[in-house]
């Protein structure tokens, strides 16, 4: 596969990152040379290699008692939003 | 009075005890280095209030007889640290304003063990560079100059670049960075101080800003050995509010540094010697302390870690995929900034192309390239494999050795306009040495080993240990900085 200006703009919109129709090219090539890059390591032998997500995957996920540990500052979270109202987050209208 | 800012911390935290001056004192000296080295721009937030007030706090408490770990010691926090009430953005333009209500846990220790916070240093956008050029804030300058050209603007390295300037320069007795695929280690070696990265777990990823979840990991920036085990001591630790923490004793680390190497098997990969793309002064440097450590009775053990070669298309492909998912949290909607847009979707979209910084889109667009249908296999799940291969590498390596003595960076600072700054590719050659370690989560640790010949700036070389070994790695360090003869002490920028 490979990356041409359809995917840079799927890649986009996925993202929700425009880019420029003056960057396109740019973006097309930057991204074509570093997956042409990573395509080195097709030359490893990865034969029942299992991926490895984490170091600590031995490591057993740890469980607590579902209780609140924090909470009670709705205030203090919302100090940061760009726009609140009424305790709540604010965006733009969804539904007509 | 001794002049404060040169000070070790060991030799502050003496000097405290003895009462020879107050950690208010301690602080001012501090204020005042870092207002005279602005140009560094090394911070980009200084909080001398905040720093004035928990300075006089401990003096209180040691006083009382309560002294911590790091008690009345300036020190500088990176900005992907959340600190409470105090403005935290990552350096990108996204996290515009963005005042945390919590503490990070490792901020948190250090502020339990009595350290005084300065201020936030610069960094790399969501630590995603090696120069330190890709900050909102601007570029940081490296205090240390080219001999041969002593006007060149030097980087730091990257991405914990203000963290390193400014412990280079006197502007904090240490600082904090954090190192995903070298972010410490490179600017410790650009910038002629110590810098650890812990075993992956040792140190809580709670409340720092996300880059890579199982990469990340917190670390220290001080001038010497010594002051490393003091502040690796103090931020290390089990948290159970960071889900691949681990539940491991924190030793007394600077009781391992007993300076003696005699019989340990330090491996030399042969794979971290290329022909081309290692510095002749960093290779002649590695050498010679080799020499220098066999000499005092170590055993020096050639080894070899076949697939070294592809750890940095891996990190390359795994990082971004992990950023892509961490950085979806920027929406415009919770914190930081926001664009308007006539829907929520162009908001949304708005926000992101105007806050994020050109690296870091280019990542986000890699990292969700590599993790479509048809890539995720072939790339991401391929990284992954390759991953496991150079874990069980380093495994395979640490039956014969105690620890592993390689290159910190393959060259020493170079220049802000250098060519390379501008190729993405290139750039991320730097990370060659650095990448390795961090892939298999061992702990690995920089210091300052010689200069170069050409152009006098320092060379790092990294002690890279087993899991949880920080005390040999430690212990090897301090040999080697006993051995390079070199006395870090700060560089004024501003005069004395």
């Amino acid at each position: 596969m490979s990356i041409d200006r359809e995917m840079v703009k799927r890649l986009g919109i996925l993202s929700r990152l425009r880019i420029p129709e003056e960057n396109m090219d740019e973006m097309v090539g930057e991204l074509t040379k570093i997956l042409g890059w990573v395509d080195q390591l097709k030359d490893v032998n990865t034969d029942n290699v299992v991926p490895m997500n984490s170091v600590v995957e031995d490591m057993q996920l740890r469980e607590r008692e579902d209780v609140v540990t924090d909470g009670g500052i709705r205030d203090e979270i919302l100090a940061n939003a760009p726009e609140s109202m009424d305790g709540y987050f604010l965006v733009p209208k969804v539904v007509e | 009075m001794t002049d404060l800012v040169e000070l070790t911390i060991a030799e502050a935290l003496d000097g405290l005890a003895k009462k020879e001056f107050s950690a208010v004192e301690l602080t001012q000296a501090h204020l005042k280095e870092m207002e005279k080295a602005r140009e560094l721009n090394a911070y980009v937030l200084e909080t001398p209030e905040v720093a004035l007030e928990r300075a006089k706090k401990s003096d209180e408490r040691r006083a009382a007889g309560k002294a911590g770990k790091m008690e009345g010691i300036p020190v500088g926090m990176k900005d992907l640290y959340c600190t409470k009430g105090v403005r935290t953005t990552a350096c990108s333009h996204i996290l515009d304003g963005f005042v945390p209500p919590y503490e990070s846990t490792v901020s948190q220790k250090l502020e339990d063990e009595g350290s005084v916070m300065l201020g936030k240093t610069n960094m790399d956008e969501f630590a995603m560079g090696t120069a330190n050029l890709t900050s909102y804030y601007g570029a940081v300058r490296n205090p240390y100059k080219d001999k041969t050209n002593p006007d060149k603007f030097l980087i730091p390295g990257g991405s914990s670049g203000g963290s390193a300037a400014a412990v280079a320069a006197g502007l904090c007795m240490a600082a904090t960075g954090s190192d995903t695929g070298g972010s410490i280690r490179t600017p410790a070696s650009f910038c002629g101080i110590v810098g650890c990265k812990p075993t992956y777990g040792r140190c809580s990823r709670w409340g720092m800003v996300a880059f890579a979840s199982s990469l990340d990991q917190a670390g220290t920036m001080t001038r010497t050995v010594r002051d490393t085990a003091i502040m690796l001591e103090a931020m290390a630790g089990f948290d159970p509010k960071d889900s691949t923490s681990a539940n491991v004793p924190v030793p007394n680390y600077e009781k391992a540094l007993t300076g003696d190497v005699k019989g340990l098997r330090i491996g030399i990969p042969r794979e971290y010697n290329p022909d081309k793309g290692l510095n002749a002064d960093v290779r002649h440097v590695w050498e010679q302390t080799a020499e220098k450590l066999k000499a005092a009775g170590a055993e020096i053990v050639d080894i070899s870690l076949p697939s070294t070669q592809y750890a940095l298309p891996t990190y390359y492909l795994i990082a971004p995929a992990e950023a892509s998912s961490n950085l979806a949290r920027y929406d415009g909607v919770k914190y930081g900034l926001r664009v308007d847009g006539n829907s929520l979707d162009d908001m949304y979209t708005k926000t992101r192309t105007e806050g994020f910084g050109k690296e870091v889109k280019r990542r986000i667009m890699i990292g969700t390239c590599i993790l479509l249908e048809g890539y995720y296999e072939t790339c991401y799940l391929k990284a992954q494999k390759v991953r496991r291969l150079l874990c069980q590498e380093f495994a395979e390596a640490y039956k014969k050795v105690d620890v592993i003595l390689a290159p910190a960076a393959p060259e020493t600072a170079f220049g802000k306009d250098d060519d390379s700054t501008g190729d993405p590719l290139k750039m991320q050659l730097y990370d060659v040495f650095t990448v390795p370690s961090s892939l298999a989560g061992l702990p690995a640790v920089c210091v300052p080993a010689g200069t170069s010949e050409v152009n006098g700036l320092p060379i790092g070389l990294q002690v890279i240990g087993n899991s949880f070994q920080e005390e040999t790695i430690l212990r090897v360090a301090g040999a080697i900085e006993t051995m390079s003869g070199m006395t870090i002490r700060p560089l004024r920028v501003g005069g004395k």
